[in-house]
């Protein structure tokens, strides 16, 4: 808990019992014992990425050595090469490329547009309407996996994208929460002023509410493209054939043929970690500051 | 903030009044009218992919069906097999274990990220960064990673115990330290509660703090009195979901150990999943989704409950 301690301590709050010179030394301290603390846990989690990174460059079976090398004897780039060929990896990468854009559009746009109605627009039964959407976040996936795929099985849909793509663009309901508490924040001037030039409301929201939103929608985004890159059970139980697969369900193939190629798995875990990242390093300024929960914050 | 719809104020009393309303009464309509088409998105979806599968859930968990020959009504004698089913209860056991085991280390991770990240110190915005990645990385990419981390003949875990001469385990392989590995793996993204610990921590008012040390408080009270008391919806919100996670866990299991050794890591979605997609049970695995959604539903009821006694909305 020394780290709580602190925490609170920069916060401007600190304790008039030790004379002035003693205190500065000590905060002193321990702000350095901190710092020190934080850099090693950082390089814990940064560990995995560089050993996998690592991996994925040594020769094949280099990998099986023991003792371990940290850094392979050669750079052997023909890792990234020949993961494209052993495996339909260049598919595997188009399939999820389309999924993730197709649901990360239909849920930003969807989820905006009805958080937006929910927080500026006035209609009977709006607060129930709310609830009963904020409720619905409590339905464990797994409660309406097996329906679903009976219902997208009748549709003819199995083995295609749609079931991945389609339910995201009727609104994702963690992601019209965060839109509705976003767009409760802007001035409600902004609508009244424009109603009262005669736009409808669907203009205020394309034209007025959106373009001030950019940290909402980059939330969205980020965290609608995490989740349809990384998603794992739902291609799996959707997705058949070899020629549809996903990244996630291709490395798990990948793995069931080949166990002991961990260059090769781990060339293939660096290219389907490297989008997340980059859309991430894109967004990040608007995501990890910023954005005020502002419904769970404290006040 | 007087001009802002802000979430403590009732709507009605923010916006137009009464005669304004009358005047523009036909625009109103129109108002009306959209709001219904926008919030008709979700609710059409919400019929389609979630009212009409749980319902249908509800009597297929009452039927035997293998996907091919007609549906036969059995009533209640799923949830009979159910417990008599050792798979069940061993996969009961496992999940909650990991759930908590994990949602504690996990919230209280994060919470203690979020209040160092909070420092004013340099290079923190790359800190922030480095700890919260881990949480976006591919579950399956992650799970790889680990698993070769932890592979017990030539993997690096081996090698570090080593060099403090413990001697190899068989981590992954071995029955006890199956499911700890597992968490162990999953806290690894324990940045990915940070962000909203942050944003609750920098909602606390500057004053607040500034009162506390008049009063003669010191940091340690201050945290006790004034952080942690203030952060409690957020802890609530981080449980809650946590919890309704760590029930469903599923994709590390699947790709690391498929349930084993000796059903050490098998826990209740992926016998879910084996019953619904590998056997074809789907009246069955209809059975397990429903009772796993009353579990989820009491655990998220208790804890509304009890939060009564111990989260603090109002300042």
């Amino acid at each position: 808990m020394a780290k709580a301690d602190i925490a609170v301590n920069t916060q401007s709050v600190t304790h008039t019992t030790l004379p002035r010179g003693r205190r500065s030394w000590m905060k002193g301290l321990s702000t350095l014992a901190l710092h020190l603390l934080i850099a090693c846990g950082a390089i814990l989690m940064l560990f995995p990425f560089l050993w996998t990174v690592s991996t994925s460059l040594k020769l094949p079976g280099a990998a099986l050595s023991w003792p371990p090398t940290f850094l392979p004897d050669t750079f052997y780039w023909q890792n990234y090469v020949r993961v494209w060929s052993i495996v339909p990896f260049l598919t595997y990468f188009i399939n999820t490329t389309i999924i993730t854009v197709l649901s990360v559009i239909g849920s930003v746009l969807s989820s905006c547009l009805i958080g937006f109605a929910f927080a500026r627009l006035r209609f009977p039964g709006r607060e129930s309407l709310f609830i009963l959407c904020l409720s619905s976040m409590m339905i464990p996936f797994v409660v309406l996996m097996i329906p679903r795929y009976i219902l997208f099985r009748n549709f003819g849909w199995i083995d295609t994208f749609l079931p991945l793509i389609v339910p995201e663009w009727f609104g994702v309901a963690v992601y019209i929460f965060f839109a509705r508490q976003y767009f409760r924040g802007l001035p409600i001037e902004y609508d009244e002023a424009a109603r009262l030039d005669g736009a409808s409301s669907w203009w205020i929201w394309a034209k007025i509410i959106l373009p001030m939103s950019k940290p909402l929608l980059a939330t969205i985004a980020i965290l609608a493209f995490r989740n349809a890159w990384n998603d794992f059970l739902a291609p799996l139980i959707y997705l058949h054939s070899d020629e549809h697969l996903t990244l996630a369900l291709g490395l798990v193939t990948f793995r069931g043929y080949y166990r002991t190629e961990w260059s090769l798995m781990m060339a293939g875990a660096t290219i389907m970690t490297l989008p997340v990242l980059l859309i991430f390093f894109f967004f990040q300024r608007y995501f990890l500051e910023g954005l005020n929960f502002s419904g769970l914050s404290g006040r | 903030m007087a001009n802002h719809a802000s979430s403590d104020t009732p709507l009605s009393e923010t916006w137009s009044t009464k005669p304004q309303r009358r005047r523009r009464s036909g625009l109103a309509r129109e108002e009306m009218r959209d709001a219904y088409l926008m919030v008709a998105i979700w609710l059409v979806g919400f019929f389609i992919f979630t009212v009409g599968p749980i319902i249908a859930s509800m009597w297929l968990s009452l039927t035997k069906w293998d996907l091919i020959s007609a549906a036969q009504w059995i009533g209640i004698t799923n949830f009979r097999t159910m417990l008599k089913d050792d798979l069940i209860w061993t996969s009961l056991w496992n999940t909650f274990y990991y759930t908590l085991i994990l949602v504690p280390l996990s919230t209280v991770g994060a919470l203690g990220l979020a209040l160092a990240m909070n420092l004013r110190l340099r290079g923190m915005r790359f800190y922030r960064t480095v700890y919260y990645l881990p949480s976006i990385t591919p579950v399956v990419a992650t799970t790889l990673l680990w698993l070769m981390i932890f592979q017990p003949e030539y993997g690096i875990a081996n090698y570090v115990l080593q060099k403090f001469g413990i001697p190899k385990q068989l981590w992954l392989l071995s029955p006890e330290q199956a499911k700890p590995v597992l968490i162990l793996m999953a806290l690894w993204g324990v940045g990915g509660g940070m962000p909203i610990f942050l944003a609750g921590l920098q909602a606390i008012p500057r004053e607040f703090y500034e009162a506390a040390e008049i009063d003669g408080s010191n940091y340690w009270n201050s945290f006790l009195y004034v952080t942690l008391p203030l952060l409690t919806p957020v802890i609530f919100f981080s449980v809650v979901t946590g919890i309704i996670g760590t029930f469903q866990v599923f994709a590390n299991a699947y790709v690391a150990t498929n349930g084993g050794p000796g059903n050490a890591t098998l826990f209740y979605v992926l016998l879910l999943y084996r019953n619904a997609f590998q056997y074809f049970k789907m009246g069955y695995a209809s059975a397990m989704a429903w009772v796993l959604f009353i579990f989820v539903l009491i655990f998220t009821i208790i804890q509304f409950r009890f939060a009564r006694r111990w989260v603090h909305y109002e300042v």
